[in-house]
């Protein structure tokens, strides 16, 4: 079926940005994903660098090597083909270990009592849902994961906290994310997962990407440690 | 070995190269010169490929003492540049000897300035990159007692004909490709945005330079969070936009008007606070005409030998 709510639009004299909806969603993320992946396998020459969020992708390219009518014309059909039916969606699963706990996450008890559950009820519901990256930015290895369950969904701080720990693990309305390194953040906090989300010395920085699936998993206090969680 | 030994750092004095690019998947912003064109000459004046790693001099108050001999050259805004306390001239290339002493003070005009020291200063590489982006804890700013190692003088002294030197102005107008989400502001809004000045606000830095003047209405309703391109120009719920440059984040969710011709970039990186700022519209093939025209040109562009 063609998808009507394609659109592309310019982004700058070397830059396009093709929406595929207006929508977030799992098979949304997985369209950006598999969109991402034909322009990185089909144009690579050609593009200077591509950007893949939740309903789009923006692209950066090489004047030299493409004009601007061709690439529009490969997206297009680049874009039509994520929107026909397949078998079975892609992006890897990835299991992240949480330690959950008021301990590790200050904003635990504070979540629970607001939304009307006990804390055990929040980390249940937080880590029997698979996930998926909508998104990367605001740092480095920041990926957005969506979405929560609606009954554990929870606005911003009203102060955000000068700073979160590295790995903490937070909830934003019905988005999840894992804090890749300290920084400011005004997300509710509720556990923290010793895996590093952002190594710029390796050779794989990060452990995921757009439209990848994550799977949580509870762990206790010394298995976070034995992971090498940051104390 | 050829090189420095810094004995003030200056305001802010960053590596910088062309820039991070390939990686933006991974959250990572480009970094790199503000002033692309500075950066340009100041590479090509001292002999270098494009791109060497230079330092990006913000504000100026940088001593550099030179620990072995090395030619270097200095371009961007206008901070007067001294070698042993003698007066010298940017835009062209000069010998360093072991000794000598290197000073850029603070600007009399513009905000950035680009020193090039042949066969590009030698700095940690992250992603292909040395750009130094601190948000991103990848690299640091210069700081007093590091050493710094470069390559031997080249053979040659070069200058940018003095009527070629771009000049940091206290206006400047910015042309823009109109695109994103520029057809969902009104017709009014989009027509005040061209027909106001806006004056550089002081919290402006290497991710973008905030505007304040004429609230430019926006186009209400929630966005999903989007790439943005270098030179967005973004316009939150306040009215007052922000172009977004080197270090931006990579996603955002305001909506965009457009984004600033990429040649008229460095002009804004060069406003301080209180700066006037001005847009008119340029049609994308006039964007694209004037980008392929402007490197065909400056590759041609000969050089004088400096006397």
């Amino acid at each position: 079926m063609p998808d009507d709510s394609m659109r592309i639009e310019v982004a700058g004299e070397n830059a396009l940005i093709v929406y595929l909806g207006h929508a977030l969603s799992p098979v949304m993320a997985d369209r950006v994903r598999r969109l991402d992946q034909q322009l990185r396998e089909r144009l690579a020459d050609q593009l200077i660098d591509t950007v893949p969020s939740y309903a789009s992708v923006l692209i950066i390219y090489r004047p030299d090597r493409i004009r601007m009518e061709a690439l529009r014309e490969h997206l297009e059909e680049f874009g039509r083909a994520t929107s026909a039916p397949i078998a079975k969606e892609g992006g890897s699963l990835v299991t992240l270990p949480v330690w959950y706990g008021p301990e590790s996450g200050p904003d635990l008890v504070e979540l629970a009592d607001s939304n009307g559950l006990s804390v055990d009820e929040v980390v249940q519901r937080h880590h029997t849902r698979e996930y998926r990256v909508y998104a990367i930015g605001f740092a480095p290895g920041f990926a957005y994961l969506g979405e929560v369950d609606e009954v554990i969904a929870r606005p911003r701080l009203t102060t955000p906290r000068q700073q979160v720990p590295t790995g903490s693990v937070g909830i934003a309305d019905r988005q999840t994310a894992v804090y890749p390194a300290e920084s400011p953040g005004g997300w509710n906090l509720i556990g923290r997962c010793p895996v590093r989300m952002f190594d710029p010395l390796a050779a794989a920085p990060m452990p995921v990407g757009v439209g990848d699936r994550i799977q949580f998993e509870p762990i206790s206090r010394s298995e976070y440690l034995e992971l090498g969680g940051a104390p | 070995m050829s090189g420095f030994r810094v004995l003030e750092p200056g305001v802010l004095s960053l590596f910088q190269d062309a820039g991070r690019l390939g990686h933006h998947a991974l959250g990572l912003t480009t970094g790199g010169p503000m002033d692309g064109a500075a950066f340009y000459w100041a590479n090509r004046l001292a002999g270098n490929p494009e791109g060497a790693t230079t330092l990006e001099v913000a504000q100026g108050g940088l001593r550099l003492e030179c620990t072995g001999d090395t030619s270097v050259a200095v371009a961007g805004a206008a901070m007067p540049l001294k070698i042993n306390g003698q007066t010298k001239a940017l835009w062209r290339s000069h010998r360093m000897t072991a000794g000598d002493v290197l000073e850029l003070r603070h600007a009399t005009a513009g905000l950035r300035t680009y020193v090039a020291a042949a066969g590009g200063f030698e700095a940690p590489v992250y992603f292909g990159s040395t750009a130094v982006v601190r948000r991103e804890g990848l690299g640091n700013p210069l700081h007093a007692g590091q050493e710094l190692v470069c390559g031997v003088p080249t053979d040659t002294d070069w200058a940018l004909p003095m009527d070629q030197i771009p000049r940091c102005e206290a206006t400047v107008t910015l042309r823009v490709v109109e695109g994103y989400q520029a057809a969902e502001f009104s017709a009014e809004s989009r027509g005040l945005f061209y027909r106001s000045a806006f004056q550089v606000s002081p919290r402006s830095d290497r991710m973008g330079y905030r505007l304040e003047g004429n609230a430019v209405a926006a186009p209400a309703g929630e966005r999903l969070s989007e790439g943005i391109a270098y030179g967005a120009v973004q316009v939150p719920p306040d009215g007052q936009p922000i172009v977004l440059l080197n270090d931006r984040q990579t996603i955002g969710g305001y909506p965009k008007l457009g984004t600033v011709l990429s040649l008229d970039c460095w002009k804004l990186a060069q406003c301080v606070p209180g700066a006037k700022v001005c847009f008119e519209v340029i049609s994308l093939e006039a964007a694209q005409a004037a980008v392929e025209e402007f490197a065909a040109t400056r590759e041609a562009m000969a050089l004088k030998r400096s006397t």
